[in-house]
């Protein structure tokens, strides 16, 4: 039985916060968030009957939104309204890693100066790094950590091999380590019992 | 060391698999059981565990009013 329209709605209401938290992610524009999630609710109550269980609402509607951004995103490219998804490749001779910069093997059980690093930080320093990775790379990490998608979910969505998406996801987030790293220190963070460098 | 226990070098590889909860029963079994004898792999699991929370944590925000009009609108149409 295809879902009601006051089921539909609540459903809705219930996730709206965590769509559109995706969407400006995504697309890094309010306006367009704002229209993406839109679209991706439009386009959910039409495909309605292909919802096969309520509790797979959010799965569903998330596959939505995944789809319509990437669609938009293929045709604004095309149009020349942006620029094409594939864009800068990152750099991974040297990948970045905050947790080896910061552990030491040998401090006493209580001190933990990464994730006290990680306590330290802002969730803008956070939205920071995330916006200022590459398209390619910033929608791998978003789709793996904030949509908790599973790599072969990610690789149909984006038409690319699991190999691609697991290369992309430890590129993506040694740079976003990087970028937390150089945040953390223009804001003078500091972390008790962490090495010198 | 038990047949199919693992070096930290294995196990680093492994690691952000474990978190990204991609490895079969048998394999995430192999992963725990090293975690459980090593402090050092286990922080770093704790850590990529955290930082991925702390990206899962970007989307728990408030919708902007503009934003929650034009869907309350849109939701009334259907």
């Amino acid at each position: 039985m295809p879902i009601t329209k006051e089921a539909f709605e609540t459903q809705v209401m219930a996730i709206l916060g965590r769509l559109h938290g995706v969407a400006s992610r995504l697309t890094r524009n309010d306006a367009d968030a704002e229209d993406l999630v839109a679209e991706t609710i439009a386009r959910a109550w039409r495909a309605r009957d292909s919802l096969t269980s309520p509790i797979a609402f959010q799965a569903w509607i998330f596959r939505i939104l995944n789809n319509t951004f990437i669609s938009d995103r293929r045709r604004a490219s095309v149009r020349g309204q942006a620029e094409p998804i594939e864009d800068a490749e990152l750099d991974d001779s040297h990948p970045f890693s905050i947790f080896e910069r910061l552990h030491q093997p040998f401090l006493l059980w209580f001190a933990n100066p990464e994730q006290e690093f990680l306590d330290k930080l802002l969730r803008d320093d956070v939205d920071r790094a995330l916006a200022a990775l590459p398209e390619r790379y910033r929608v791998v990490v978003i789709m793996a950590d904030m949509e908790d998608l599973k790599y072969a979910e990610i690789a149909e969505t984006l038409k690319i091999p699991i190999g691609t998406v697991r290369s992309r996801l430890a590129r993506a987030r040694a740079a976003l380590q990087e970028t937390l790293w150089t945040l953390a220190h223009e804001r003078g963070i500091e972390v008790s019992h962490a090495p010198k460098h | 060391m038990a047949v199919n226990d693992i070096d930290c070098a294995l196990a680093l590889t492994r690691l952000i698999e474990l978190v990204d909860r991609e490895l079969d029963d048998a394999d995430r079994e192999v992963v725990e059981r090293h975690l459980q004898t090593c402090r050092s792999c286990l922080s770093r699991a704790e850590f990529e565990r955290a930082l991925k929370g702390k990206l899962r944590g970007l989307s728990n925000e408030d919708v902007p009013t503009k934003t929650l009009d034009r869907i309350t609108v849109l939701l009334q149409e259907f």
